[in-house]
């Protein structure tokens, strides 16, 4: 059986120069100076100073999971509970938009919310006075929620397809009440289910920077932001770029590990 | 009324998720350029066979797609078998490295490349978008094709061997069907995440080798043109349709096999 390891050579090869490599070089250029190449730490107490950013991503990022999460729950339990054929044509609903560019569906509210979009437009027509809805927050969180619900979606309801019919009649037999047939059974055996929807959603969520540059303007700068300014655009300096997204990277690590601290295995089956 | 309650609901939530697809689908007949509706029209659509930019990063974004998804295939089946028969340390750090590269920020990915091919002066240009593109399509395949050779009976292989195959035959006459239906499904989603992908090509695209996304990119920091709402109305109805066929497809060969499920055990 030895010999049949080795045809994981060229991957090990791929992942060494292409993942591992790379991950060191964003350490190596953030603590290294841009002029002299002398190790420094200048360039993370720069990214330091960019602190509150950090925090205002995380804290979008939370509520637009938490949003996601409430809306995604009932959806996805509806589904798993409806007859095969209704349960098919609805995964396919989710999943389609999925395949239609991000970009242009996240622009495509841009036409909805803007200042002479369709709805200020609508009010307008009704006599009422325009509501500011985007280049705010708000507008990044709805973006949010709306790119990365069917994220949460697809696991919750794959997980919730497995749980077995007869269980639900069980806990009703036995004298729960429909709250508590949810909040008894069906809720800790899709658990795992969560963890993975909320690391799927949470992740992408954080590390944005299309979603606020197109939805938020200049009143929702995000880490992300920062991070694609940085390498390719006004503020250009790698060496900042590479502590900025250290940065990031210690809080995606942390999440992923708060959220992802149970059995592989599991895992690998809920993700497919 | 619980019924009609719920029915309401998923009915909110797919409004929702389409109402912005809705209005890119209108706007793509749109006469005009902006967002006043002021008659029907396929001029947008005509005009955009002519656009070179578009149809150049189109065809960009394809040919990288099929070159990386064809390559991820075969590193990420061989990587899969590998780690298939590997010891279970080494077996579970690879896992690990997979996993964390799947579920690695795109941004960090993308930025962390770029660095790779800054540092090794490597000019950004096709080679370093398909070097990008391989390495977030691996992980998909070998995720895909793992599972698969679990399921897989365990002397299968050697099987093979004692029935007179060499090692290659062993693998790819016995093994290899058995782990098809996994290699199919990693493959497909490797090559619609490629096609898909933006940030990372954004961070390791040169200026001549534009995919599809970056270019739309681009294009959002003045104003969109109407050609791309009337190009992505029509992937949309291409994959809608594609999506339909397979549906079709599956759920009557699902009801074949209960139909022969149930007359073999019937009887």
């Amino acid at each position: 059986m030895k010999t049949n390891s080795k045809a994981a050579f060229p991957y090990i090869l791929w992942v060494l120069f292409f993942t591992v490599i790379p991950f060191v070089l964003v350490i190596y250029y953030a603590a290294t100076s841009k002029d002299t190449g002398a190790i420094t730490l200048d360039n993370l107490a720069n990214a330091s100073r960019y602190f509150p950013v950090l925090i205002r991503s995380v804290y979008l990022a939370v509520i637009a999971t938490a949003i996601c999460l409430v809306i995604a729950y009932p959806l996805a339990f509806t589904m798993s509970r409806s007859s095969k054929s209704v349960q098919r044509v609805i995964l396919l609903l989710v999943m389609l938009p999925m395949w239609m560019n991000f970009l242009l569906r996240t622009y495509a509210w841009i036409t909805i919310l803007d200042n002479n979009g369709l709805i200020n437009s609508f009010l307008t027509e009704l006599g009422l006075p325009k509501i500011q809805l985007i280049n705010n927050s708000g507008a990044v969180v709805l973006g949010m929620v709306y790119n990365y619900l069917p994220f949460m979606i697809t696991p919750l309801y794959s997980i919730m397809t497995k749980i077995d019919k007869s269980v639900i009649e069980a806990s009703q037999d036995l004298g729960c009440n429909g709250w508590q047939v949810i909040t008894k059974t069906v809720l800790p055996l899709s658990f795992p289910g969560i963890l993975t929807g909320i690391t799927v959603t949470f992740v992408p969520a954080v590390s944005t920077f299309v979603i606020s540059g197109l939805l938020g303007g200049s009143n929702c700068f995000l880490i992300g932001d920062l991070i694609q300014q940085q390498f390719l655009g006004n503020e250009y300096n790698l060496n900042y770029g590479a502590a900025t997204s250290l940065m990031l990277m210690v809080v995606v690590f942390i999440s992923m590990g708060i959220f992802n601290s149970f059995d592989n295995d599991e895992m690998e089956d809920s993700m497919i | 009324m619980k019924k009609f309650i719920s029915k309401f609901y998923v009915a909110l939530v797919f409004a929702f998720l389409y109402l912005p697809i809705l209005v890119l689908i209108i706007f793509s007949f749109n006469e005009s350029k902006g967002t006043i509706w002021t008659g029907f029209s396929f001029k947008w659509y005509a005009e955009l066979v002519q656009n070179e930019l578009i149809m150049t990063s189109l065809a960009n974004t394809l040919f990288i797609a099929v070159i990386a998804s064809i390559c991820s295939a075969i590193l990420g089946t061989a990587a899969a078998f590998g780690m298939h028969n590997m010891k279970k340390l080494p077996k579970s750090i690879l896992k690990n490295a997979t996993y964390l590269q799947n579920l690695n920020p795109e941004i960090v990915t993308g930025i962390s490349l770029m660095l790779l091919f800054t540092f090794f002066k490597l000019t950004p240009g096709y080679v370093t978008l398909i070097l990008a593109h391989i390495t977030f399509c691996v992980p998909t395949v070998v995720l895909n094709v793992l599972p698969m050779l679990r399921q897989m009976n365990v002397n299968l292989y050697e099987a093979a061997l004692d029935l007179g195959c060499n090692r290659r035959q062993a693998f790819f006459k016995a093994v290899m069907p058995e782990i098809m239906p996994g290699i199919v499904s990693g493959t497909l989603m490797a090559l619609t995440y490629s096609i898909d992908d933006f940030v990372i090509s954004y961070f390791t695209a040169g200026p001549d080798s534009q995919t599809l996304p970056v270019t739309i990119y681009s294009m959002t920091k003045k104003r969109i043109s109407p050609e791309i709402n009337a190009l992505s109305t029509i992937l949309f109805v291409v994959v809608l349709a594609i999506l339909i066929i397979v549906n079709v497809i599956s759920a009557k060969k699902e009801k074949e096999d209960a139909r022969k499920a149930s007359a073999f055990y019937g009887k």
